[in-house]
Order: C-alpha cells, then sequence, then structure tokens
C-alpha cells in the first residue's frame, strides 16, 4: 500500500499487514461458509413467510428480525450468498480463462497481436463498469448469466493488462532467454515461465475482481437487472426494504452489512496479498 | 505539448470508433429479431416487416452502421420506442442532472479524499492514520445504493435535515453527492496516501528539511505538488465511474438523472434510449479522460516524453 523503504519495514508492520489479510481471509471464509451451509444451518428456510409476524425487530427468535412478508432476514441473509458469490465468481473465472491468455499473447509475442488487443482493450476501457454492465443486460435480456457475462466483460480488461505488462517484463529476463536460448519453444516459456510468474499477481487481482463483481451483483439486482424477487439476494433485499424504511430500517440495514463484510473481506484479503507479495507496490 | 496532445487526440478516433460499434451491435446481439422486439409482440408480420424497412435492418450491417453513424454526425440518435419523441431531446436534460451529480460528487471524492491522503501520510502509523485507512478501506467496499438508503434514513427520515428525494436546490445534492462521491472518495485517499509516502522518502525532500525549510513549506511546496501526479489519473478514472454508478445513486434518491433513465428504458425494451444513453455516457468518459491526460501531461513534463498508449 505504501512505498516505505525497506529498512523501514519492521517485524511489527510486516504482522500488521499480514493481520489484515487474515482478517479478510477469515471474513471471507466465514461469508463463504454460511451461503454453503445455509440450507443447514440458517434457523428458518429464506421463503417462509409468515404474515403475523412481519416487520418485527431483532429479538433471540430472529436475530435481524423480520421482513414485510415475515420472512427472517437472518436466514435471507446467509441464503444471499448462494446467489451473489457464484455469480460473481463465475464472471471472474471467465474473465480469467479470456483475459489472461490474451494478455500473455500481447506481452509475449507483441507487435501486431499487442496492437489488435490493446485497441480493443482501450475500447472495452471506455465504458464505465456499470454502464458496459447495464448496455449488456439491455442486449442479452434480464438474468444472472448476464450478470456473470457483464462481469467478464469488463474484468477481462484488468487481466489483459496485467498479465501483458508481465509477460513484458520477464520476456526481457536472463532465466526466459536462457531458456530460448536452450531452444525451449515459446509455448514452453510461456507455459513453464511467464505464466508461472504472473500467478501471484493474478491472483491479488482476481481477488479486487470479486470484490467488485459481488458488489455488482447486488448493485444490478438493487436495479431490477439481476436476480429478481422473491430470490433471497442481497440487491433484492434491500430493494424491497424500502418501502419500509422508516418502520424497519433493520431489513435494509443487514443485507447491504452483508455485502460490505463479503467486500471488505476480499479487499483486505487482496490487498495483505499484494503488500506480501510486493511491498513497494501502490494503490 | 502540441505533439503530445496531437497524438493522444489521434488515439480517440479508434476508441470512439470501436465505442460506436459496440454501441451500435448492442442491438444486433439482441436474442431473436430486433425488428420483431422494436415492432412489439402484438404486431403482425406485415407490421414487422415495415419496422424492417424502415429501420434499415433489411440492409448489410456495415451500410447499416454507416447510416447510424451519419445520423449520429447530425446530431440524430433516433426516436424513443414508447413516446416517439427525439433521443437526444429526451436525453439531454436528464444527462445535464447527472453531470450536475457527478460533478458534486467528485467535489466531496477529491476534497475529502486528498485532505484524508495528506492526514495519514503526513502521520504515517499513527492512530490517525490507522484509523483512517481502515475508514477508506472501508468506503471501498460498501455498496453506494445502501450508505445512500441509510444517510436517508439518517438525515432525512429520522432527523428531517435534508429532503430524502427528487432533484432541487442545494441541500438535495448534499445526501446523492455523498453517496457517489464516498467510493471514489477512499480511492483518492489511498492514492493520496500511498503517492505522499513516496515522495516524502524522496531525498529532494529530505533535503528541503535539512536546509530548514518549515514542514508545511516542504508538505506544501516539494511533496503535494510531485505526490499529486498519480492522483490526478485517479482522480479522472474515478470521475467517468462516477457517471456509470450514478445509476444507483439517481435510483435510491430519485434523482431525474440518465442511469435511472436507462434502466427503466431496458425495462420497456426502448432500445434507442439505451443506445443514445450508453453512446452519451461513454464519450463523456472518453473525453474526460483525454481532459485529464492532458492536464497530466502538464503537471509532469516527462509524459509527454515517453510513448502515448502504454
Amino acid at each position: 500500500m505504501t512505498g516505505r523503504k525497506p529498512r523501514e519495514r519492521g517485524p511489527l508492520r510486516r504482522f500488521a499487514r499480514n493481520r489484515g489479510a487474515a482478517v479478510g481471509a477469515l471474513l471471507v471464509a466465514l461469508m463463504v461458509l454460511a451461503a454453503m451451509f445455509a440450507p443447514i444451518i440458517s434457523p428458518y428456510g429464506p421463503d417462509d413467510a409468515d404474515l403475523a409476524a412481519a416487520l418485527r425487530n431483532p429479538d433471540r427468535l430472529h436475530w435481524f428480525g423480520t421482513d414485510n412478508l415475515g420472512r427472517d432476514v437472518f436466514s435471507r441473509v446467509m441464503h444471499g450468498g448462494r446467489v451473489t458469490i457464484p455469480v460473481a465468481v463465475v464472471g471472474v473465472l471467465a474473465a480469467v480463462s479470456v483475459g489472461v491468455p490474451l494478455g500473455l499473447i500481447a506481452g509475449y509475442y507483441g507487435r501486431f497481436f499487442d496492437t489488435i488487443i490493446m485497441r480493443l482493450t482501450d475500447i472495452l476501457l471506455a465504458f464505465p463498469a456499470m454502464l458496459l454492465a447495464i448496455a449488456i443486460t439491455s442486449a442479452l435480456g434480464i438474468a444472472l448469466s448476464t450478470v456473470s457475462i457483464a462481469i467478464a466483460v469488463f474484468s477481462t480488461p484488468t487481466y489483459v493488462r496485467l498479465v501483458r505488462a508481465e509477460a513484458l517484463r520477464l520476456r526481457e529476463r536472463e532465466f526466459v532467454i536462457a531458456a530460448r536460448s536452450l531452444g525451449a519453444t515459446n509455448r514452453l516459456i510461456i507455459w513453464r515461465h511467464i505464466l508461472p510468474n504472473s500467478l501471484s499477481l493474478i491472483i491479488i487481482q482476481s481477488s479486487l475482481n470479486v470484490a467488485f463483481g459481488a458488489l455488482t451483483v447486488s448493485a444490478l439486482s438493487f436495479l431490477g437487472l439481476g436476480a429478481q424477487p422473491p430470490t433471497a439476494e442481497w440487491g433484492v433485499m434491500l430493494a424491497d426494504a424500502r418501502a419500509d424504511m422508516r418502520v424497519a430500517p433493520h431489513v435494509a440495514a443487514f443485507p447491504g452489512l452483508a455485502i460490505l463484510v463479503f467486500v471488505l473481506g476480499f479487499n483486505l484479503l487482496g490487498d495483505g496479498l499484494r503488500d506480501a507479495y510486493d511491498p513497494r507496490s501502490k494503490r | 505539448m502540441a505533439a503530445y496532445a496531437g497524438r493522444r487526440i489521434a488515439l480517440l478516433g479508434p476508441v470512439l470508433f470501436g465505442v460506436s460499434v459496440v454501441v451500435f451491435m448492442m442491438l444486433h446481439l439482441t436474442p431473436g429479431d430486433p425488428a420483431r422486439m422494436v415492432a412489439g409482440i402484438n404486431a403482425t408480420p406485415e407490421q414487422v416487416e415495415e419496422v424492417r424497412r424502415i429501420l434499415g435492418l433489411d440492409q448489410p450491417l456495415h451500410i447499416q452502421y454507416l447510416r447510424y453513424v451519419r445520423r449520429l454526425l447530425q446530431g440524430d440518435m433516433g426516436r424513443s420506442l414508447a413516446t416517439r419523441e427525439q433521443v437526444l431531446l429526451n436525453l439531454w436534460p436528464r444527462y445535464l442532472a447527472t453531470v450536475e451529480l457527478t460533478a458534486a460528487a467528485t467535489v466531496v471524492a477529491v476534497t475529502l479524499g486528498l485532505t484524508i491522503g495528506i492526514v495519514s501520510a503526513t502521520r504515517q502509523y499513527s492512530f490517525i492514520d490507522s484509523g483512517l485507512s481502515v475508514l477508506a478501506l472501508v468506503g471501498i467496499s460498501t455498496p453506494a445504493y445502501w450508505l445512500g438508503l441509510m444517510l436517508m434514513l439518517l438525515f432525512s427520515l429520522q432527523l428531517g435535515w435534508l429532503p430524502s428525494a427528487g432533484r432541487g436546490g442545494f441541500a438535495h445534492l448534499i445526501l446523492p453527492a455523498i453517496t457517489l462521491g464516498t467510493l471514489a472518495m477512499a480511492v483518492v485517499a489511498r492514492m493520496t496516501r500511498a503517492s505522499m509516502l513516496d515522495v516524502l522518502n524522496q531525498e529532494y525532500v529530505q533535503a528541503a528539511r535539512a536546509k530548514g525549510l518549515r514542514e508545511r513549506v516542504v508538505l506544501a511546496r516539494h511533496a503535494l505538488k510531485n505526490a499529486l501526479i498519480p492522483v490526478i489519473t485517479v482522480i479522472g478514472l474515478q470521475t467517468g465511474q462516477l457517471l456509470g454508478g450514478a445509476v444507483l445513486t439517481e435510483t435510491v434518491f430519485a434523482w431525474p438523472g440518465i442511469g435511472r433513465f436507462l434502466v427503466d428504458a431496458i425495462k420497456a425494451r426502448d432500445f434507442p434510449i439505451v443506445q443514445g444513453g450508453v453512446l452519451i455516457s461513454a464519450v463523456t468518459f472518453v473525453v474526460v479522460n483525454l481532459v485529464v491526460d492532458l492536464l497530466y501531461s502538464v503537471v509532469d513534463p516527462r509524459i509527454r516524453y515517453s510513448s502515448v498508449g502504454d
């Protein structure tokens, strides 16, 4: 996060940095496990309505209270991760599988490939992420698969740029030149040397992209362009809760906090990994 | 300078071309027959053919594209399918509302972000620094629409200090601007802190201190000026992202901007509106980034001598 010089970095600082990453990993693990085991451990079903118990404040029976249909907010928040997390992760994985090869080709082979790929990347970067997501939704229709595609499309340039820069840098390193002079093919060099050495950066970037992806899933759902009611998804829950905000603010508060905690976890993780990997990197 | 500006502006051509192709293709990427979609579900086959002919959808794709661009250059973005009004006339007042909101959010983000970043950096590892750093991290993790709802709950519904919805005077602008600006503020704060720390370790800053300049002078004259260079880029990028992010804030606060209008148009399948809105926003984003790049090269002459595009 900072550009301080190595000599100023005591063990205490290292620990502090690792602590951030550890907290991040813990938050992420907590949210993922809660989502995975929600059907088994959540106290109520996500769609169990009980109109007699609508808009209850948080208490012992309903830790996060109940919503306008008397559904248990805690259970719905747990189930919400079952939508948001996979949709974001699938989008980011798709971006990795497209962006990393393109970045490798652009950076390693250069010339013509580089020009084409980077100009295309520039065009994608000409759209603010949210706008691109809206444009894609409008073309492909409102669906969760569309949301994954949107996340894939606006995340891809981040990998292209990152991996290209790495490939450009590594291409001229001694061990690559040595491998080449020993007769290694380009394919072998890319697989054995360039890709493995770019991996940590790719993982760090993915961590930040999943964070932003999750924000996007919930944002689009909040706008009515992603998951649809009555699905227990964080953004949908927030949109539903707006009407009753005055009398039951908790219904809106908890789904938002869930998104915050999940995204914060991934950001902490990404920051921590970045610092651990490259203390001089700036952000 | 002129040469750099020329090269940078020349790059604008391909990007704008690409943007127009993407926006043009939106209609053709739609699963199913665009003419049928435009005509509506209840249209007869003859009506669908009529629409196809009027929209020129029976022509080859490149002819259609050329016609699209020719119309665009004349300021014609077609007509709304719902109201039959000119898209541009429909979009323009909403676009201005979004620009107002985005500008206000940028002011919030830059003033608070720079302040937080500088305070953090000059007190590195202090209690204040840790607190502000955590705050910035939470800032980049908070969903804006949730923040908006919570601010509205507190300041409008509970305290009754500020209006909860709509566009009007300055009071109407405060909550939406904070909501929209928080993410960018956090990003700017993090960037400023990192950049300041980088610069404060440089030898010329230590030299300035060694010759006995007051810390305030060292910070303002020597450190800040150079630390701001990377921050400017981030501000430019963030301003563009605000244009996209505005859609959420507009939804929360019923702000009559372009984003909210686009979302409604998507649900109503009003395609020309969506295309026009996406195009205007993307072009604005591109132009803002161009201006920032040029500004950047004025502040940092080194940029002009290195190659463009890397």
